[in-house]
């Protein structure tokens, strides 16, 4: 059984309906890149998934067993986390918070993981650094962490490679791909067509016109030829 | 000096304002970081002048218990403007500046029209800067604040871990179940129980002053959440004790000394941290 499923989803603030129609599944294991244009509801549609706001129309349906609390989750970075203090272990450690609703600290275990995951991501060196002193690709790593700590299922990334450095970029999107070999199910936002197309198995495109489907059929569909000629065409002002 | 000391801690008011202004310094320094971090600095202002209005309508009314009716008006206005903060961004900077001047104006009105007092404008800069009150508290007084403070201490501790994750990231909280609303219906409610406690402490007008300096100061030398918010409530009560000590030895007022020993540590720290934080 799927996942996650979205029946005839549609989003929007307010009353503004931004993307309406949206139907599709992801099963375990998968790897779905949503890609659209800036603005085009995909930061929305994340946000609908994890349950921080309301769908305008439709409904998501949960399966497998999965729950609310059980999706990590890597946001297109906010403002205020840039000047916060805060050390890599405080925040790899806030992941785990999901898991022990009642208790007031952290049990053995919880700080276990909080250290397999940092080891994961290779920032056990930088445990005791200030998060805000790091670089953008150190700070990556370290939310990707704490999204680990969360879950053990399903992790939604929002545009985890915008502002990274083809080397990092190259490496971020390894240690995801590597993620999903360990099994986790990877619904990833992206700008660059290019490595959503090498690396996912399933593709959505939001915008004008919505397709859902396996990463072959979208590099035969019209919406897929045309995205990849507009970003083939525009290089220079990709994010 | 000492013997000079040593003749005041004697009385017990001396002791009393002591005692009071330790714990009030402690409690108002542990969510400052919060509040900082999470740009609800304002709130601080915009809560103590509703206290003040509440204040005023309760001596008016001749309450003998003001605080029966100061809090509870505080920490409604704490959830409704944390509440308008957080749908609409822009709305709620006005909500907060619309709710703080009004009640400040109202107050003063209802103060004047109705007051008895013959020392009208005492009375205002009392309130409004905390002048004497902290030392001519009851001994039910110091009793109440004991125990709010201790209260607000527990529940910061316990809360702690949650608090952070709300602070740091509250989109992400949510996500993982966390019932975020709740947490920071529990910010604002404490934020009201200090602000109240605060008042007797510095006045209404230098509360802000009172859990911000401290939070900012910590944060110019450490990186962590834990060691700011360690250092912030250490901070908050030395200067607090020096405060309240220099006051009663040089005859200064008590809330206006503190916050200038506050503004002193800011500096100390913030030359601190350009000096060691480069490295
Ligand atoms: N809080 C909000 N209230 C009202 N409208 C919003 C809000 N956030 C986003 N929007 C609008 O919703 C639309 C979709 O925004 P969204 O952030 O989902 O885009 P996106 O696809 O993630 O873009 P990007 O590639 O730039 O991240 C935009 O037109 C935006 O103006
Ligand atoms: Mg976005």
């Amino acid at each position: 059984m799927a996942l996650l499923t979205a029946r005839d989803l549609s989003l929007g603030y307010d009353s503004r309906i931004i993307v309406s129609g949206l139907n599709f599944t992801v099963s375990s294991g998968d790897y779905l890149c949503i890609v659209g244009e800036n603005g085009s509801g995909k930061t929305t549609l994340m946000k609908t998934l994890l349950g921080l706001k309301k769908p305008a129309g439709g409904q998501i349906l949960a399966g497998d067993g999965l729950k609310a609390n059980e999706i990590g989750y890597l946001p297109q970075q906010t403002v205020t986390q840039k000047d916060f203090p805060a050390s890599v272990r405080e925040i790899v450690l806030s992941g785990c918070q999901g898991r022990s609703k009642k208790r007031p600290f952290y049990s053995r275990d919880e700080k276990k993981l909080a250290e397999k995951n940092m080891d994961r991501m290779g920032i056990i060196p930088l445990a005791r650094r200030c998060y805000r002193e790091l670089s953008g690709g150190q700070q990556q790593r370290v939310l990707l962490a704490r999204a680990l700590c969360a879950t053990g299922k399903v992790l939604l990334l929002d545009e985890p490679v915008s502002g990274l450095d083809p080397k990092v970029t190259a490496e971020m999107y390894e240690l995801i791909a590597q993620l999903n070999h360990e099994g986790i199910t990877i619904i990833m936002i992206s700008h660059d067509i290019g490595s959503a197309v090498q690396y996912a198995s399933h593709i959505l495109h939001i915008g004008d016109s919505v397709f859902f489907g396996s990463k072959d059929e979208y590099l035969e569909s019209s919406a897929g030829k045309n995205f990849m000629m507009q970003q083939k065409g525009g290089d220079g002002n990709d994010r | 000096m000492i013997d000079k000391l040593g003749m005041y801690l004697q009385y017990p008011f001396v002791r009393y304002a002591l005692i009071v202004g330790i714990l009030i310094a402690l409690c108002s320094s542990l969510l400052g970081v919060t509040l900082v971090l999470k740009r609800f600095s304002f709130i601080g202002d915009g809560l103590s002048h509703v206290a003040f209005g509440a204040m005023a309508i309760a001596a008016v009314c001749d309450l003998t218990d003001e605080m029966l009716l100061v809090l509870p008006i505080t920490i409604i206005s704490a959830i409704l403007l944390l509440r308008t903060g957080q749908n609409t961004r822009i709305q709620g900077d006005a909500a907060i500046a619309m709710i703080s001047v009004g009640a400040l104006a109202f107050g003063y009105l209802i103060m004047n029209i109705f007051s008895t007092s013959s020392n009208l404008s005492g009375d205002v800069c009392s309130t409004l800067f905390g002048s004497t009150s902290i030392l001519t508290l009851t001994q039910k007084e110091v009793w109440l604040c004991i125990i709010l403070s201790v209260a607000v201490v527990v529940i910061f501790v316990l809360f702690y871990n949650k608090i952070f994750a709300v602070t740091f990231d509250e989109n992400f909280a949510k996500a993982t179940g966390i019932k975020t609303e709740r947490y920071n219906l529990l910010i604002a409610v404490v934020i009201a129980v200090i602000i109240v406690l605060a008042m007797n402490l510095v006045g209404s007008l230098l509360i802000s002053a009172l859990v911000i300096f401290p939070a900012l100061s910590a944060m110019r030398i450490f990186r962590s959440f834990k060691g700011v918010t360690i250092c912030s409530a250490v901070l908050s009560v030395v200067c607090a004790l020096a405060g309240i000590l220099i006051s009663i030895l040089a005859g200064t007022p008590v809330g206006s000394t503190i916050v200038a020993v506050d503004v002193a540590a800011f500096a100390v720290c913030y030359v601190a941290g350009r000096i060691g934080g480069r490295g």
